[in-house]
């Protein structure tokens, strides 16, 4: 019964850190099965409005949202709603790599298995690594820990851990960020072919990152009222924003002469 | 062309004066260091020098002259035990163990203590030192001649197996610390039974659910204000809580599982209990400070997969915890096991000859033991308690050294 | 395009019954550390109310001079020992009086107070008075001797004080010197040697210490100050052993007090021309001092509430005295000794101690909280 257009929309989204507000007036429509590329300038609030997507920011005590975040057409913050059951539903890779210290084999089958999974565990696991392209490089040491995979294999470990569950969106926040770039690149293919599967929204700093996988992008800068609130400047078809942007100060990012 | 004179005093001169009051103040750093080494060392010593040393026993009959067919008295089996006690104590006295415990029941080891005891029945009359053993070996001579013509001189080593494994006694030379051992091994096992899992709960809660409101900050100052009540008031809220106001549970009468010597709440449970409450705070914030070096990148990724909090602490937070947990853990229970006061305070009993059968028995434990025996103005009584020392530091240091391996193979990086 | 689109989520709340369950009950874990404290100072506080109540009669040696009726209530008494007091209840036999006034042996008596019926006395029966502990006497007395009447805790007091006065004195030099070299001087080869001897020195069990004061530190002082001066059970023995009791916490704590403070300030003053004793004197030293006060205090704290030390080598029998080699019974060494006996609930002794363990407790909680204050704001410095 999927009759939304889109898969996140957000009206109005503003989150606070205690009374600082670290954004605002965030208004965005995210399509389905699209990759969109959040970017902008350090601390304009891109990881927070990304982990407002699965309600993270509730981990941490002094936070609250207002607005609103449709997912599916559904309000997440409405009062009936579960967090877990956003989280199993909008997944998460980091941008440090955090597997659990457990098998490689653990790391994928666990959430699957706390998520009410009930098939065949070992098809799972071959099914996730393939699916993020580690199956090949890990097939015979199932049993080693996550931990002692290089960082781009681990990083691709937390792909294949979230696709285990079978969510619809994935939320990458700089998953690139703490590797080379041969692995970098095999992330970005990755990236590409989880499209098909997936709604996949990814913070970056890479600005050739996000114009060379992303289909849409958005962009966030600090308010120039200088309360260094977050706002969603620019949001649009990923050519169009890096050829043609429509205001000045993406422009000037995009280009480097920001700031 | 002139300089302007410095203002400084002859800088090499002064630089040297404070070079040497450098050197002088290190060499008194180092010696204040020492002297803490220094104190260690003397305090084992002081203890060993009390553990062995020359004795002068006489005994009431030759233990030689109790072999059966040339087999020594202490390779006997019970049967022959028995005889020989039999023959070498009253009817009456015979009808007395056997009231106090029925031979059947009795092992080989009990009836040989009782033939040790009743029989061969040894006197310690004085007894040395260590040091004065090797060092004044005449003078213990002369001594033993003039003074105790019929005793013989024996060079004894107080921390024998026997003293491990035999009963308390009011003799000095056949006493031993089973009863004390047994009794600090249960209430230790009670104490960690209910302190280990309220602990490590309490700081589940402290760090994974608490948010920052007056309750949890009252609770959490509140802990670290319990680690520092003197032990003696912890015995003092046992013997009104535990001793007193639920004797009735304590003492297992409501449960109908009474010991008759007993009938009180002074029991294993009570002392148990009360240990427990007191390693309490410490295992909560050793268990606090564990669960707070889990990183916080596991908890988002078990988040992130839609776990529940309870799912990402129990197979996440607390297996990465664990190891953490367990090292203070074992730091608490050698805590416990060194406890004395307020053991005294909830009634440790001052004298058991009996095992501890269970949670609602007499108790007395190790140190109990050894403030006894060290309390005791007969010397012979200081050199068990050098002993019952000895073998408690020995607990407390495997205990430790297995809290050491367990933190040095646990340094995991994430 | 034909993309799949996903089915919408039952994003609703599950009821998960456990994990309520879980958090309810580990809530309860944390919260027992507060029955603990509510049942530390709800118990001592009962008991010592009990014993500011507890109504004891002493002799008062006051022979009735003449049989008395049961209506009398002028009558004469003996006049030797103590006046008496009027406002004071007596006692003759199960009857108790009121004293009203008092003309030499002449008393005035209120006959039958406290619900007691007025009967007639013999000639020759003698008075008892009304013993009370008060707070001002208990606070301000010299003597305790509970079943005399007199209920000072001074002597006790004094010599808990003294000794854990002695044992700061030794372990604060020490503590804090080889805090020093360790944090300031000590190669990282020295300092692995030197913690875990610290670490074990922490981990001797108090009965062992009491036992080495007794054995060794005690024969040592009479042998250097002279049998006669020092007695056998002594409070300068009982300090000196605590004070190398406390010591291993004195130096570790005052250590990591002392690493604390950041490098950078440590290079300012080498950068000045500051000799590596300059530096951990006049620059680390102060930075760290609240928290080595806060060590010190804690480390107090500690030594007041030790008992085994004391309990073993400083004596049993309050006395009050300013002398350290004289045997003096402390607060914890007494709690002990009079229950280590056979302790009826409910007795005067029973009750006795718990004043003195509240006594204890104030102390002791007064020094952690001043300790953890002083440690907060330590931190507020530096992190
Ligand atoms: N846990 C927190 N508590 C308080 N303020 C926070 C917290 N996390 C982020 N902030 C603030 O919120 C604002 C946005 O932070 P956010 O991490 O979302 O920025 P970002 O765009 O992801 O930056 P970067 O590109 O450096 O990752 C910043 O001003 C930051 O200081
Ligand atoms: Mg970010």
């Amino acid at each position: 019964m999927q009759n939304s257009t889109y898969a996140i929309e957000t009206k109005d989204l503003a989150i606070f850190y205690g009374a600082f507000q670290a954004v605002g007036n965030v208004n965005l429509e995210i399509e389905h099965h699209k990759i969109t590329a959040i970017i902008g300038p350090s601390g304009c609030g891109k990881s927070t409005v990304l982990r407002a997507f699965n309600r993270m920011n509730e981990l941490i005590p002094s936070v609250s949202t207002k607005g609103v975040v449709l997912f599916n057409g559904h309000n997440i913050y409405e009062r009936d709603v579960d967090p877990v059951e956003v989280r199993r539903h909008v997944g998460m890779v980091f941008q440090k790599p955090n597997p659990f210290p457990k098998s490689i084999y653990e790391n994928i089958a666990w959430g699957a298995r706390i998520n009410g999974y009930t098939g065949n565990m070992d098809e799972l696991v071959e099914s996730a690594l393939r699916g993020a392209a580690l199956w090949d490089e890990v097939h015979d040491k199932l049993d080693q820990s996550g931990t002692s995979l290089s960082g781009g294999q681990q990083q691709r470990l937390c792909i294949a851990r979230a696709i285990a569950v079978k969510p619809d969106i994935i939320l990458m926040d700089e998953p690139c960020s703490a590797l080379d770039p041969i692995a970098t690149l095999r992330i970005e293919e990755l990236m590409y072919d989880l499209a098909r599967e997936y709604t996949i929204i990814i913070v970056t700093h890479n600005m050739q990152q996000a114009a060379r996988v992303s289909d849409y992008t958005a962009f966030f800068s600090l308010s120039e009222d200088g309360k260094r609130t977050g706002q969603l400047m620019e949001y649009g078809d990923t050519k169009t924003i890096f050829t043609n942007p429509g205001r000045k100060i993406t422009e000037d990012y995009i280009t480097g002469r920001f700031g | 062309m002139s300089q302007a004179p410095s203002k400084f005093a002859d800088a090499s001169l002064q630089v040297n004066r404070r070079h040497v009051s450098g050197k002088l103040w290190l060499t008194i750093f180092q010696v204040a260091t020492l002297i803490g080494v220094v104190a260690l060392t003397v305090l084992l010593l002081t203890i060993l020098n009390d553990s062995f040393g020359y004795v002068a026993v006489e005994n009431k009959v030759d233990p030689d002259s109790l072999a059966v067919n040339g087999i020594p008295l202490d390779a006997q089996d019970k049967e022959t035990l028995m005889q020989t006690l039999r023959a070498n104590i009253s009817a009456g006295l015979y009808a007395r163990f056997e009231r106090d415990q029925p031979f059947a029941e009795r092992d080989a080891a009990n009836v040989y203590a009782l033939i040790q005891e009743f029989v061969i029945s040894p006197r310690i009359l004085e007894s040395w030192t260590l040091y004065d053993s090797l060092f004044i070996r005449e003078q213990i001579s002369e001594t033993l001649e003039r003074d105790f013509p019929n005793a013989e001189l024996q060079f004894r080593n107080w921390l024998s197996w026997n003293f491990v494994r035999a009963q308390q006694s009011s003799y000095p030379e056949i006493a031993g610390v089973r009863t004390a051992i047994l009794g600090s091994l249960w209430t230790i096992g009670i104490a960690i039974a209910f302190s280990l899992p309220v602990g490590v709960g309490a700081a589940v809660y402290l760090q994974e659910y608490a948010q920052d409101n007056q309750i949890n900050r009252i609770i959490q100052t509140n802990i670290n204000n319990l680690a520092g009540v003197p032990s003696i008031i912890y015995g003092m809220l046992g013997l009104a809580i535990f001793v007193r106001a639920f004797g009735l549970f304590t003492s297992g009468i409501a449960f109908g599982a009474v010991d008759p010597a007993t009938a009180n709440g002074r029991t294993i449970l009570s002392a148990g209990l009360t240990l427990g409450l007191l390693v309490l705070p410490l295992i909560i914030i050793n268990a606090q400070e564990a669960i707070k070096a889990v990183p916080n990148s596991l908890r988002e990724a078990s988040f992130g997969l839609g776990a529940t909090r309870w799912e990402t602490i129990w197979a996440h937070v607390l297996p990465n915890a664990l190891p953490g947990i367990l090292t203070g853990s074992i730091l608490a229970v050698s805590r416990a096991i060194g406890e004395t006061a307020p053991l005294i305070v909830i009634g440790a009993s001052t004298f058991i000859q009996v095992d501890p059968s269970g949670p609602f028995s007499k108790f007395t434990t190790l140190p109990i033991q050894i403030f006894q025996w060290t309390t005791r103005p007969q010397g012979a009584y200081h050199h068990l308690a050098a002993a019952a020392s000895l073998v408690l530091l020995v607990m407390l240091l495997t205990l430790n050294a297995t809290a050491i391996l367990l933190r040095n193979r646990s340094r995991r990086s994430y | 395009m034909a993309i799949p689109t996903p089915p919408v989520a039952p994003l609703r709340r599950r009821t998960r019954i456990h994990e309520v369950i879980i958090q309810g009950l580990l809530f309860l874990c944390g919260l027992i550390s507060i029955f603990v404290t509510t049942g530390i100072i709800y118990e001592l506080s009962k008991e010592a109310y009990l014993f500011f109540g507890y109504q004891q009669w002493l002799p008062a040696h006051k022979p009735l001079v003449a049989d008395i009726a049961p209506e009398q209530t002028l009558f004469e008494v003996g006049t030797q020992g103590p006046a008496l007091e009027v406002g004071s209840h007596y006692r003759i036999g199960d009857e108790i009086m009121l004293l009203e006034a008092v003309d030499g042996a002449l008393v005035q008596m209120q006959r039958g107070a406290q619900q007691t019926e007025p009967i007639a006395h013999r000639a020759g029966l003698t008075l008892s008075r009304e013993v009370n502990p008060n707070l001002l006497e208990f606070l301000t007395g010299t003597a305790w001797e509970p079943h005399n009447g007199r209920f000072g805790i001074l002597p006790l007091l004094n010599s808990t004080l003294i000794v854990s006065s002695i044992a700061i004195l030794v372990a604060l030099p020490l503590g804090l010197a080889t805090a020093i070299y360790l944090s300031e001087y000590a190669t990282p080869t020295a300092r692995s040697r030197l913690k875990p001897i610290l670490e074990i020195l922490a981990g001797v069990p108090t009965v062992v210490y009491g036992f080495f004061a007794l054995t060794f530190m005690t024969p040592l002082l009479r042998a250097i100050f002279g049998s006669g001066v020092v007695e056998i059970y002594n409070m300068a023995s009982a300090g000196i052993v605590v004070g190398i009791l406390i010591l291993p916490f004195v130096s570790t704590v005052s250590e990591d007090a002392l690493s604390a403070v950041p490098r950078s300030l440590r290079e300012a003053a080498y950068g000045l021309g500051a000799t590596r004793l300059e530096t951990a004197i006049q620059i680390v030293l102060p930075a760290a001092f609240s928290g080595i006060a806060a060590a010190v205090i804690l480390a107090a704290s500690r030594a007041i509430g030790e008992t085994m030390v004391v309990a073993i080598a400083a004596g049993a029998g309050p006395n009050f005295t300013f002398n350290p080699f004289k045997a003096a019974e402390t607060m914890t060494g007494h709690i002990a000794r009079i229950s280590g006996g056979d302790l009826s609930y409910d007795s005067l002794d029973y009750n006795s101690i718990f004043a003195v363990g509240l006594m204890l407790f104030l102390m002791t909680l007064v020094l952690n909280i001043i300790s953890q204050r002083i440690v907060r704001r330590f931190r507020e410095v530096y992190e």
